[in-house]
């Protein structure tokens, strides 16, 4: 199977987001690679390896994981780091998030996936940054192919040809069967250690939970894998926004919260000046 | 909540994308795998047997060296490792200085190729246990002094003599031992645990690197075979070139128990109140966070300079013993200052800065102490031997 997988960077979310004026000063950010995506690079390894034959790691790999990501040439490292995890090669679309939108990130993907026609795209359920969570949907559709959004478990079906996946909505888990070609997007079980049965690996093969670590050995081959740098105007998007950003402003401030004395008052505050009792 | 760095300086654009990277998984794997399980061991007094295939399995151990299953990185990747690990604990950093630095380093530069072929892959995954015996009951910061001796016979070599303070001895699958032959010469052995003659000793009682096994040597007409012998080694520059390479590591290590202690005191100070405000609005306090970052800012960069200096063949050993000196120095007064400004908090194992206290006691001693690197350091700009 050759899967297409998605990697963005995003500012750490663990950090405090500064503002310069009306919009989000960037210098000094720790730039991580986003978690949800990092999952489906981690999907991926496991989909194509046979982890019970020493195959983690990325050792031997059935078939091809290609990770994709759009932004500044410094997103390289991040590349670097899914290579080192296993990742046979990478490609970097030069742009500027402050120049995208969901749309036309879609619409990118759809060109690559033209190009490098892959049996599966696999990404992230959404970005921490600006949590969109539209682009495979949007992807998806342009494709007019299958799609399965939050997969907490994949399971390959006998012949190769479908996946099964299982979403976990209100009413318990829903398994969608989607045949190949499709997207996928997944949602953080995923990295569960038996999330993925991809009919090679032992059924009962526990992962450690999380993506993998990228071994010293895994680092160095990195360094030989090729990323493949191209841009927009290469790939023939023209630059069409369709969302428009009006204004950025932080959350209001948290007003500071009272003490109760008792749990009367507590029920009279609901009561009359939250209004939910 | 993982650890996010200490870096006033932006010495992180200092490195390479592919030393970062190093430095992150290895910053995740401590975080994930090691901080949990520190202080258990640490209270306990052992050592967790699962670490060298752990370190064995994303190519930690040996790291720095060429070939044999090992992973062949520059320095400066090498000191970040080492770095990581100590942030956890200078025993666990111990454990892979002296796998490394100390037995395969020899076994690398002094061995025949059958001991390389023998040792280094089973080591450099973790599967066997190295130990690296110069220290005496009688003879540490004058190891030239050193009585165990190893007299030809007609077949090798038999081993006399008592070597003390030796990291991983009961542990160990292997000794590097120096001995004295009987043309005077030190010369290296390689003795492998089980041999007849050979016993090890635990040394209990510690009240530092007390995750870290810490054993005598025992020689007593141990008989070893010709191809015992490290046929390379020749002196006491043999033992002191590893000790070189291990001096290298824990100028690395040293920041990491560092910027743990800074950053536990930062965070306590800035949430502990007493009259009314947090203690890190006192200027006494600042005084003290401050310096703490100045230290770890200056160890930063020495160690940074002292790795690109190795990687172009042009560190010198003096260099290595003021990074040495200098980094371990500062490591444990910080260590010193956030133990005292985490209160009576700071005694216990909930915290770290006690235990790395502790710890830094014995990295200032092991190594070269801190004297010893000053008079290396005071012949090497004076000319003048102040030694004895
Ligand atoms: C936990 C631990 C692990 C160790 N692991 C190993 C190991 O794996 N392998 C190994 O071989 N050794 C190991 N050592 C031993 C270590 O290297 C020695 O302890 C060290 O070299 C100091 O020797 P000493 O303890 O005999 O102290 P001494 O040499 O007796 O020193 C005592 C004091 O005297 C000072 N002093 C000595 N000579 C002079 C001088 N000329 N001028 C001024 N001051 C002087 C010293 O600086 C020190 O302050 C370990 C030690 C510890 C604590």
């Amino acid at each position: 199977m050759k899967i297409l997988v998605t990697l963005k960077r995003v500012p750490d979310p663990e950090q405090k987001v500064k503002f310069k004026g009306d919009a989000i000063d960037f210098t000094g950010v720790n730039w991580v690679p986003n978690q949800f995506d990092e999952y489906a690079v981690e999907a991926a390894l496991r989909l194509t390896e046979n982890a019970s034959a020493g195959g983690a790691g990325g050792a031997v790999r059935d078939g091809e994981v290609v990770v994709v990501s759009i932004g500044p040439k410094e997103v390289a490292q991040q590349l670097r780091a899914a290579l080192a995890m296993g990742a046979d090669r990478a490609i970097l679309i030069d742009g500027d998030d402050g120049a995208l939108d969901a749309e036309m990130v879609a619409r990118t993907l759809v060109k690559l996936v033209e190009q490098e026609k892959p049996d599966l795209l696999l990404m992230g359920k959404l970005a921490a940054d600006s949590e969109n969570n539209q682009v495979g949907q949007l992807a998806a559709g342009y494709l007019h192919w299958p799609q399965a959004t939050f997969a907490a478990t994949i399971q390959a079906a006998e012949d190769g040809k479908a996946l099964d996946v299982g979403r976990e909505v209100d009413s318990g888990v829903e398994i969608k069967r989607v045949t190949l070609p499709a997207v996928v997007t997944v949602d953080l079980r995923i990295i569960a250690p038996q999330a993925i049965k991809n009919g090679k690996t032992a059924p009962d093969h526990a992962y450690p939970e999380g993506p993998r670590y990228a071994s010293l050995k895994g680092i160095m081959a990195a360094k030989k894998k090729p990323i493949t740098e191209t841009a927009l105007a290469t790939l023939g998007i023209a630059p069409s926004l369709r969302v428009k950003t009006t204004a950025v402003t932080a959350p209001p401030a948290r007003k500071a919260g009272v003490k109760v004395a008792s749990v009367e008052e507590l029920v009279a505050k609901l009561h009359n000046e939250a209004k939910v009792l | 909540m993982s650890f996010r760095g200490v870096d006033y300086y932006a010495t992180d654009e200092l490195l390479t994308d592919e030393e970062r990277l190093i430095r992150d998984t290895f910053r995740r794997f401590v975080d994930d795998e090691l901080m949990p399980i520190v202080a258990g061991h640490f209270r306990a007094g052992t050592f967790p047997r699962e670490l060298p295939a752990r370190l064995g399995e994303l190519g930690a151990l040996g790291a720095s060296l060429q070939g044999y299953g090992c992973a062949g990185l520059g320095p400066v990747a090498y000191g970040l490792i080492m770095q990581e690990l100590e942030r956890c604990d200078s025993g666990f950093r111990s454990f892979a200085s002296v796998q490394g630095s100390l037995v395969m380093y020899p076994i690398h530069s002094y061995g025949t190729e059958e001991q390389k072929q023998r040792w280094l892959p089973a080591m450099a995954a973790g599967r066997a246990i190295g130990c690296f015996g110069l220290t005496e009951p009688d003879f540490g910061s004058n190891p030239s002094g050193m009585r165990t001796t190893a007299t030809r016979t007609n077949t090798g070599w038999v081993l006399n003599g008592e070597k003390r303070w030796i990291t991983s001895g009961g542990l160990a699958d292997v000794a590097v031992v120096w001995a004295r032959t009987s043309e005077g010469e030190i010369r290296g052995f390689l003795v492998e645990r089980g041999t007849k003659g050979f016993a090890t000793h635990d040394i209990e009682g510690k009240f530092s690197l007390r995750a870290s096994v810490t054993s005598e040597l025992i020689f007593e007409d141990c008989h070893l075979p010709e191809s015992a012998i490290l046929p390379g080694s020749g002196g006491l520059k043999s033992p002191l070139s590893c000790l070189n390479q291990a001096r290298y590591g824990i100028s690395w290590g040293a920041v990491g128990a560092a910027m743990a202690c800074y950053e536990e005191a930062l965070s306590y100070t800035k949430e502990r109140v007493q009259f009314r405000r947090p203690i890190a609005g006192y200027q006494l306090v600042q005084a003290k966070l401050v310096g703490m970052l100045e230290d770890i800012t200056n160890s930063q960069l020495l160690a940074w300079r002292l790795g690109r200096l190795k990687e172009a063949g042009r560190a010198r050993p003096q260099q290595v013993s003021l990074a040495k000196r200098h980094n371990v120095r500062v490591a444990l007064e910080a260590a010193r200052t956030a133990r005292d400004l985490l209160g009576a908090n700071g005694v216990t194992d909930e915290y770290q800065a006690g235990r790395h206290m502790c710890n830094l006691e014995s990295v200032f001693t092991y190594e070269g102490t801190d004297h010893i690197h000053t008079l290396i350091l005071g012949q090497d700009i004076t000319g003048i031997n102040a030694f004895e």
